[in-house]
């Protein structure tokens, strides 16, 4: 046997600031070799991505991005949680060099951890052009961590950061460097901290105690909240008032400031600014982009070419999906034996192959958004996107991001509602999910290009179909102010939002971006959509009818009697007396049971239902056929409840996964439903009384 | 003197540098500010006031967008 040293286990947290490079550190360390999950609890992101590295084995775990440590935002908790309680062999802070004074902000809390820190000097060469000169030697004395310069893009120094992690982690570090704030607090901190040492642990174990006795003094809603004893309250109470008193402002503030002092005092000394006037480039860019007038043409143009690539380049490879789909279910559907197991042939090729078409369809929709949005995020336009639509959404109670799921909406809900991801406000967010389906998706095209045909002369045509996706958008306006004001209260957040430096994406993060969602979206929406598909398509297959029934029918009139007889078709039947205010009856309700599996689904149920094919000329009588049932008020309630009600089951799915509940998935299905009942029911009956 | 001086930051103009006197909020986001490198003392440049909706500064070696209300808050001085 060799006598190579036994493997040794380490854990890496990859701490930083949003658009500090930390993303891209983590994709030069781990490569594509990553997985995605939630941190226990919260729907915030975890990736972690394990490889070799000599006789290590390192497990890297990507932190959310954040400015601070405090208790304010679960990313915030999540850091900080996962520092202490899963106490990592090493924390990496990834800083923006450029930027280096606010960026070690996030270190200087770090190192109140008293955590094994590595300071990752990320992008180094655009502070270099911006002539800042680093002494890093003293600089690295100063703040007790070794220092790393790295242009993470162009994969400079990821060598020299696994060096400095195995050897920071394999220290013993004994040299912690303290971090003073000034007399008067220290005088205050002592005293709660002799407290503390008196007590029982009362707080977590591997909390130290000078960190306890900091968060306690700045107020940490956390930490005050493990500590019971009245003697410790009234201490840090009495502390934090004769702070403010004699410190003039809050103590968490007062501490804040002393942590910049100590930072602006280490980096007098070891940087220099070599250039004077830095107006550099960006700015520049930001002044025609986010520019009064031509800010929003420009947006216009690049949410049309996100959304023309997501939909129109997407039919291709969607279209050959399909063809493959249907291909197969075909080969198997005719290579099958005559006669034996029929049923079993029909949930191959109906329930699976069908349904796991349906899942995979979406994916070139799915990635090519992504794509998209990860150009508009790495590229630092996002930011300015929101900027520039902020004007306007913030009038209907949004964040100027949230334009951009509303947007793509238009096109599927499903991309759109993983869309949201962009919003950094959860309740913002749940309200931009919850109105998404109101945009009428492309599925739903269908259905009002029927009706619109079969019951308005052709110079109304393209009006009501205007007139559809007007009532879908002001209902959605409507409904987030309801939402904005009841469920999902709270400050329109005070907005404060970094504007990141304009930087050229690397194909890398692009395509590991893509990836991600593309494989979210497969593993985790993938299976539940295909579960219930099997379910529906059992509800529109079984029972059969009986043989006698189906006697001297041709294949069509078959399929008809078929799907009457189904649990679909009874459904239909059981549930006209409540549809019938709208003006619905049996075949409309038979199809909308079908149409919750993909809207599209409505038409072609529609015309099963009429013992007419799928093609062409079935569609024409088809709509001669609903001319003779139905008014053209009822064909209106028809487009009307189509757009409103019950998401399709992909929705649903994606739903629950974004929001991380049922709950919320239920909400919008049964919401919606609701409304869309409710509203019709209204329109109909209301235009009974004039219409006669 | 000074003290006469003292404006909301959504009164100054693009292209003017001040210095943050005070901002008057709760601690939680004054907390997220200071977090951004906007606390007492620091000083700023405007980039951006259209005099609606969000502004544009700079601060140390970023920018940052700010909402109309949340600049309310920021009291300055012109430097």
């Amino acid at each position: 046997m060799a006598s190579s040293k036994p493997i040794q286990k380490l854990t890496v947290a990859l701490a930083g600031n949003p658009n500090s490079g930390k993303t891209t550190v983590f994709n030069g360390l781990t490569g594509a070799r990553h997985r995605v999950a939630n941190y226990p609890g919260v729907t915030v992101e975890k990736k972690e991505g394990s490889f070799r590295y000599r006789e290590y084995e390192l497990n890297v775990v990507d932190l959310p991005g954040t400015y601070s440590l405090t208790a304010y935002s679960t990313e915030e908790l999540v850091a900080r949680h996962f520092i202490f309680e899963s106490h990592p062999d090493v924390v990496v802070d990834v800083l923006d060099a450029s930027n280096i004074e606010r960026n070690l902000y996030l270190a200087t809390q770090l190192m109140e951890m008293q955590v094994p820190l590595v300071l990752a000097f990320n992008m180094s060469d655009v502070a270099e052009g911006r002539g800042l000169k680093f002494d890093l030697a003293q600089l690295e004395k100063l703040l007790g961590a070794q220092i790393v310069p790295m242009v993470a893009s162009k994969r400079k120094g990821v060598d020299e950061l696994l060096e400095a992690i195995v050897e920071t982690a394999t220290q013993a570090h004994t040299n912690v460097l303290t971090l003073h704030y000034g007399h008067e607090i220290e005088e205050e901190l002592s005293k709660i901290e002799k407290l503390l040492r008196g007590q029982e642990r009362v707080f977590p174990e591997k909390y130290p105690i000078r960190w306890v006795a900091l968060k306690l003094l700045e107020g940490d809603a956390e930490v005050r909240d493990w500590i019971k004893e009245a003697s410790v309250r009234q201490q840090v109470e009495a502390s934090r008032q004769h702070l403010k008193v004699v410190l003039g402002d809050h103590a968490d503030i007062a501490i804040a400031g002393r942590r910049y002092g100590f930072i602006s005092g280490a980096c007098q000394e070891t940087i220099k600014d070599t250039v004077q006037s830095r107006h550099d480039i960006s700015d520049l860019i930001d002044t025609v982009l986010t520019n009064r007038y031509l800010g929003l043409p420009i947006f216009t143009v690049l949410m049309f070419a996100v959304f023309y690539s997501t939909f129109k380049v997407g039919q291709y490879p969607m279209g050959w999906l399909e063809g493959f789909f249907g291909w197969l279910g075909a080969a198997i559907y005719n290579s099958w034996p005559q006669d034996t197991l029929l049923a079993l042939r029909s949930l191959v090729v109906d329930g699976v192959i069908g349904g796991v078409g349906g899942v995979v369809i979406f994916l070139p929709n799915i990635l090519l958004l992504f794509l998209g949005i990860a150009i508009l995020e790495d590229t630092g336009y996002m930011a300015r996107a929101a900027f520039v639509m902020d004007r306007i959404m913030h009038k209907i109670g949004l964040h100027g991001k949230s334009f951009i799921p509303m947007l793509i909406g238009f096109g599927c809900s499903v991309p759109a509602i993983m869309a949201t991801r962009i919003l950094e406000n959860r309740r913002n967010r749940l309200a931009t999910m919850l109105v998404i389906p109101l945009m009428s998706c492309g599925a739903r095209i269908a259905i009002y290009a029927l009706f619109v045909a079969a019951f308005f002369p052709p110079h109304l045509r393209g009006p009501m179909m205007l007139l559809i996706y007007f009532i879908g958008i002001v209902l959605a306006i409507v409904c987030i102010q309801i939402l904005r004001k009841t469920i999902l209260k709270g400050e329109t957040v005070p907005f404060v939002m970094e504007l990141p430096p304009y930087r050229m994406p690397t194909f890398k993060g692009l395509s590991i971006h893509m990836w991600d969602r593309g494989w979210v979206y497969l593993k985790k929406a993938g299976t539940v959509i295909l579960m219930i598909s099997i379910v529906l398509w059992a509800a529109i297959s079984y029972p059969k009818p009986a043989a006698q029934r189906l006697a001297g029918l041709d294949e069509l009139q078959q399929q008809s009697i078929a799907l009457q007889s189904s649990v679909a078709g009874h459904i239909g039947k059981a549930i006209e007396p409540a549809l019938k205010p709208l003006g619905f009856d049996w075949k409309i309700g038979t199809a909308l049971i079908g149409a919750s599996m993909a809207k599209e689904v409505f038409v072609s149920q529609l015309s099963i239902i009429y013992s007419l094919g799928d093609s062409e000329e079935g569609l024409e009588a088809l709509q001669g056929h609903l001319q003779e049932d139905y008014t053209p008020l009822q064909g209106f309630c028809v487009m009307l409840f189509c757009l409103i009600s019950a998401p399709c089951i992909a929705t649903v799915a994606i739903m629950r996964r974004e929001s991380g509940a049922w709950k919320w998935a239920a909400f919008q299905y049964f919401g919606l439903t609701a409304l869309a009942y409710i509203l019709t029911l209204a329109v109909y009956q209301t235009g009974r009384l004039f219409l006669g | 003197m000074e003290k006469m001086n003292i404006k909301p930051l959504d009164k100054i103009g693009a292209g003017t540098a001040v210095r943050i006197v005070t901002i008057e909020a709760g601690s939680g986001l004054k907390n997220r500010l200071a977090a951004m490198g906007l606390l007492a003392d620091v000083q700023i440049r405007v980039v951006r006031n259209d005099g609606a909706g969000q502004i544009i500064i700079n601060v140390k070696s970023s920018k940052v967008i700010l909402g109309r209300g949340m600049s309310h808050k920021v009291f300055v001085v012109e430097i």
